[in-house]
């Protein structure tokens, strides 16, 4: 692992925050933290989305200015108004996850233009520009086409520039924020190697990611906050996941295998041979009452066009689909909602939900003739119905009318969810519907679908992380560049073996 | 204080409370300002004069609420109003009988909402933006008018048609009990159907709207063919005031009727505003102008005090969400 894993006082901290409270709007979103980075260490900040850990960062890099009493020291200096000039110019620099990039732009532009903007004489040489950006990519040991525009590379590639630009001037501690949520595993892996070629060369790396496995691999000491509080400072050998997930979210959640054994259920949904020419090919599988089939596989694996071709928004060029024995072609989603399939869309905040809008709106949207009264939507039936499914799925609001936006991701998915079982759906399918939401209300959706399993809908739970299927579907298709690659039964393999399968 | 603002909110609706104060204002203001003012012979003005204006605005904001806009509503009631004037004319012009009257306005009613209707099919399957595609269509409906009519006047109707225009019924000006009866369907229509439900829906995220199985296609249709529809009714009134029928006439009340909106309350980039504030938000800008009026000003000075209120308006509008706590 990398040379400063020992964290004695033998080294000065390089950078050290000490009683750092920020406060907004009456919230205080960082209560009393202190944090410390180690030259050259690679560092992981832990927590649940709100915890505090992207306001922490706005604090380091100077965008937030913290409550009287906090003490900044960079380098055992003294750093008494922290800005975001002063940061960029003590080497302090952050990658953030949307990447902050311009895609028009060659590769070399993006990763030297923080450099050339303030140059004088005005003039771009493009030589320079090249030979930076060259630079800064050899140190990462990575050669791409500095000349081709960025919006031609894959996401990874783009982060690989990202991380560039950063090192762009002198770089002596990078913050990355989820820097690994859009990348396959050999993806992931060789951003690892790179993150250790730059610890190694002296730079601390601050690591923020919802991935455990991984920040159990890289760090070497890990900072958890929950709620704005510090919870702890501790070393990473021999720490485990679910301990990590205990002090991020203040319980203990043990997982079980949920698989039952649903083969004598009657089959609800049976797609045979669909395929539709560049995203999936010869799909096959039945789905039962009460089942809940898992789908994994990586990102472009054709899971989300699958189920948009189930749900009718897409139509497939072969193959046949019946629901209970009826043929089922939909030549759009109003006929696959009115016939029982409905859909929670893996980008809740642009398409799940509509976010400016009311709680109530939101959860009524898919339903609207069941609150018809002669014609005309009954605010009363509206009311008792909203009341009686947010009652139902525990969400937590204050008024139906509040804005859907106001509420948690965890509480947004249970109103989503809602939306579509107010529809009575007979096959409810549910893309990624943990994006988003922290680890401790995940186990809430998880107990909401459970429930709906036992009560005989019949469920597809597609997600990326293996996990997430493996504890909570009854069996599993792992799809692979669109077609079926292998199934999995959670009963007879061990995560371990599924993991593998998947990640290969 | 806070109290009085909770049941003022539960009892009109928190948006009402801008028109309102700027109703109570005017009142005010030009109460003291000219005896005159607070007559009956204001109101009966007012009367009259606010139901073009006020049925535009609705022709407008039904557009407005899904994200769009429809600049071609003047031009629409102009060659609805020709429709109706064709169809008297043919049939004797002023000794046209009531059967001729209704079978125009029924036309009229028809060339509005199929002029509606294309620029709905054009909006919702190309996803053209709406300012293109209705100005496209203001430009064709003022030149294909303007081809018609030479550019000149056409008069000469029956005489039972000016009642539209200047009557009274039980007190009250027929024009303003058209203005209510359609702001009221508008209002229902709002908020109580489907369509005014998904109209909300798809101005606020139209891709959302379609996963939740809204028919945004057919809404965005039907949206613009009522559109064009209430503006016939405009044209109709228009037509019975004047007892004529010009292209071009009630060109200025366009960028007016975007304004009185906005006064009202809507949401400029679409899903949230309602019809009663817009209502009120329309009498404060017509009794501005009658005041004004009365106290001799030019009538040219009333638009750009119409100017001056609008910008008024969203700065006060800015300083009440900065300094004003939501009582929640």
């Amino acid at each position: 692992m990398s040379n400063a894993t020992e964290t004695g006082a033998a080294a000065p901290p390089l950078l050290s925050l000490r009683n750092i409270n920020m406060t907004f709007g009456g919230v205080r979103a960082l209560k009393n933290v202190s944090f410390e980075v180690m030259p050259g260490e690679v560092h992981c900040l832990a927590g649940e989305n709100g915890c505090g850990k992207s306001t922490l960062i706005k604090v380091i890099t100077g965008v937030y200015k913290p409550a009287a009493g906090a003490e900044i020291a960079f380098d055992g200096e003294t750093v008494p108004h922290m800005t975001p000039g002063i940061a960029q110019s003590l080497g302090i620099k952050v990658i953030w996850q949307d990447l902050a990039l311009f895609p028009e732009m060659t590769v070399a532009e993006n990763i030297a233009f923080q450099t050339l903007s303030g140059a004088r004489p005005r003039f771009v040489s493009y030589p320079k520009i090249r030979r930076i950006a060259e630079e800064a990519l050899a140190r990462l040991g990575v050669k791409l086409d500095v000349d081709r525009p960025l919006k031609d590379f894959a996401i990874a590639q783009r982060q690989i520039v990202a991380i560039a630009r950063a090192l762009v001037g002198e770089a002596r501690i990078v913050f990355m924020d989820e820097p690994t949520a859009s990348l396959t595993q050999a993806e992931t892996d060789h951003l690892l190697s790179i993150v250790h070629t730059l610890s190694a060369s002296g730079v601390a790396v601050v690591f923020v990611s919802h991935r455990l496995a991984e920040v159990l691999e890289i760090s070497s000491r890990l900072t958890v906050l929950r709620d704005g509080n510090l919870v702890g400072v501790y070393p990473v050998a021999g720490m485990t996941q679910s301990r990590v997930t205990e002090l991020m979210t203040g319980r203990t959640f043990d997982q079980n295998v949920r698989a039952r054994d649903v083969s004598k259920n009657p089959v609800v949904l049976s797609v045979k041979g669909l395929s539709r020419p560049g995203e999936f090919s010869d799909i096959s599988f039945e789905l039962r009452r009460g089942e809940t089939l898992g789908v994994t596989g990586l990102l472009g694996s054709g899971r989300t066009e699958l189920a948009l071709t189930l749900f009718g928004m897409r139509q497939a060029a072969s193959g046949t689909v019946t629901l209970e024995g009826v043929p089922a072609y939909f030549s759009s989603n109003r006929e696959a909602i009115a016939a029982g399939i409905a859909y929670l869309s893996e980008d809740r905040l642009a398409l799940g939900l509509n976010q400016p809008q009311s709680i109530a709106d939101n959860l009524v949207q898919a339903s609207l003739d069941s609150i018809l009264s002669g014609g005309l939507i009954s605010s009363e039936k509206k009311r008792s119905l909203v009341a009686r499914w947010i009652a139902d799925l525990g969400v937590k609001i204050g008024k139906q009318e509040d804005a859907i936006c106001t509420l948690s991701g965890g509480n947004q998915q249970r109103v989503a969810i809602a939306k579509w079982l107010a529809t009575n759906p007979k096959v409810l399918i549910l893309d990624a519907p943990t994006v988003g939401v922290d680890v401790g209300a995940r186990a809430g959706i998880f107990e909401i679908v459970a429930r709906l399993a036992e009560a005989g809908l019949a469920i597809i739970l597609i997600s990326d992380e293996v996990p997430e299927v493996y504890f909570n579907a009854d069996r599993v298709i792992h799809m692979e560049k669109g077609r079926i690659a292998g199934w999995h039964d959670p009963r007879s393999t061990t995560l371990k073996d599924m993991e593998a399968a998947v990640y290969a | 204080m806070n109290a009085l603002a909770a049941r003022f909110n539960a009892i009109f609706g928190a948006d009402m409370a801008g028109p309102f104060a700027a109703l109570a204002a005017v009142l005010i203001v030009f109460g003291l300002a000219s005896p005159q003012f607070l007559t009956g012979a204001t109101f009966g003005s007012v009367a009259f004069q606010l139901p073009e204006l006020g049925i535009l605005t609705l022709a407008m904001l039904l557009p407005i609420l899904t994200g769009g806009l429809n600049l071609a509503i003047t031009f629409t009631a102009n060659l609805a109003g020709l429709t109706l004037a064709w169809v008297l004319q043919a049939n004797g012009g002023i000794d046209a009988g009531p059967a001729a009257f209704l079978l125009g306005s029924l036309l009229a009613l028809g060339v509005g909402a199929a002029s509606g209707l294309v620029m709905g099919l054009v909006i919702a399957f190309t996803r053209a933006h709406p300012i293109l595609v209705t100005l496209s269509m203001m430009i064709f409906l003022r030149g294909l008018g303007e081809f018609l009519t030479r550019g000149s006047d056409i008069s000469g109707f029956p005489a039972f048609i000016a009642p539209i225009g200047h009557g009274s019924l039980f007190g009250i000006p027929v024009p303003l009990l058209i203005l209510i009866g359609c702001v009221l369907a508008s209002h229902v229509l709002l908020s109580r159907t489907k369509l005014g439900f998904s109209t909300y829906m798809i101005g606020s995220n139209i891709e959302s709207a379609r996963y939740s199985g809204i028919n945004t296609r057919k809404v965005l249709v039907l949206v613009y063919v009522l559109s064009g529809a209430i503006a016939a009714v405009a044209g109709i009134i228009m037509l019975a005031r004047f007892n004529s029928v010009r292209v071009g006439h009630g060109e200025s009340y366009l960028l007016i009727t975007v304004l009185a909106c906005f006064l009202g309350g809507i949401n400029p980039f679409g899903g949230f505003g309602r019809v009663l504030p817009v209502f009120v938000a329309l009498v404060v800008l017509q009794l501005l102008s009658s005041g004004l009026n009365l106290l001799g000003a030019n009538q040219h000075l009333a638009t750009a005090v119409w100017g001056i209120l609008l910008i008024v308006v969203m700065v006060l509008r800015w300083l009440s969400t900065k300094f004003l706590k939501p009582t929640k």
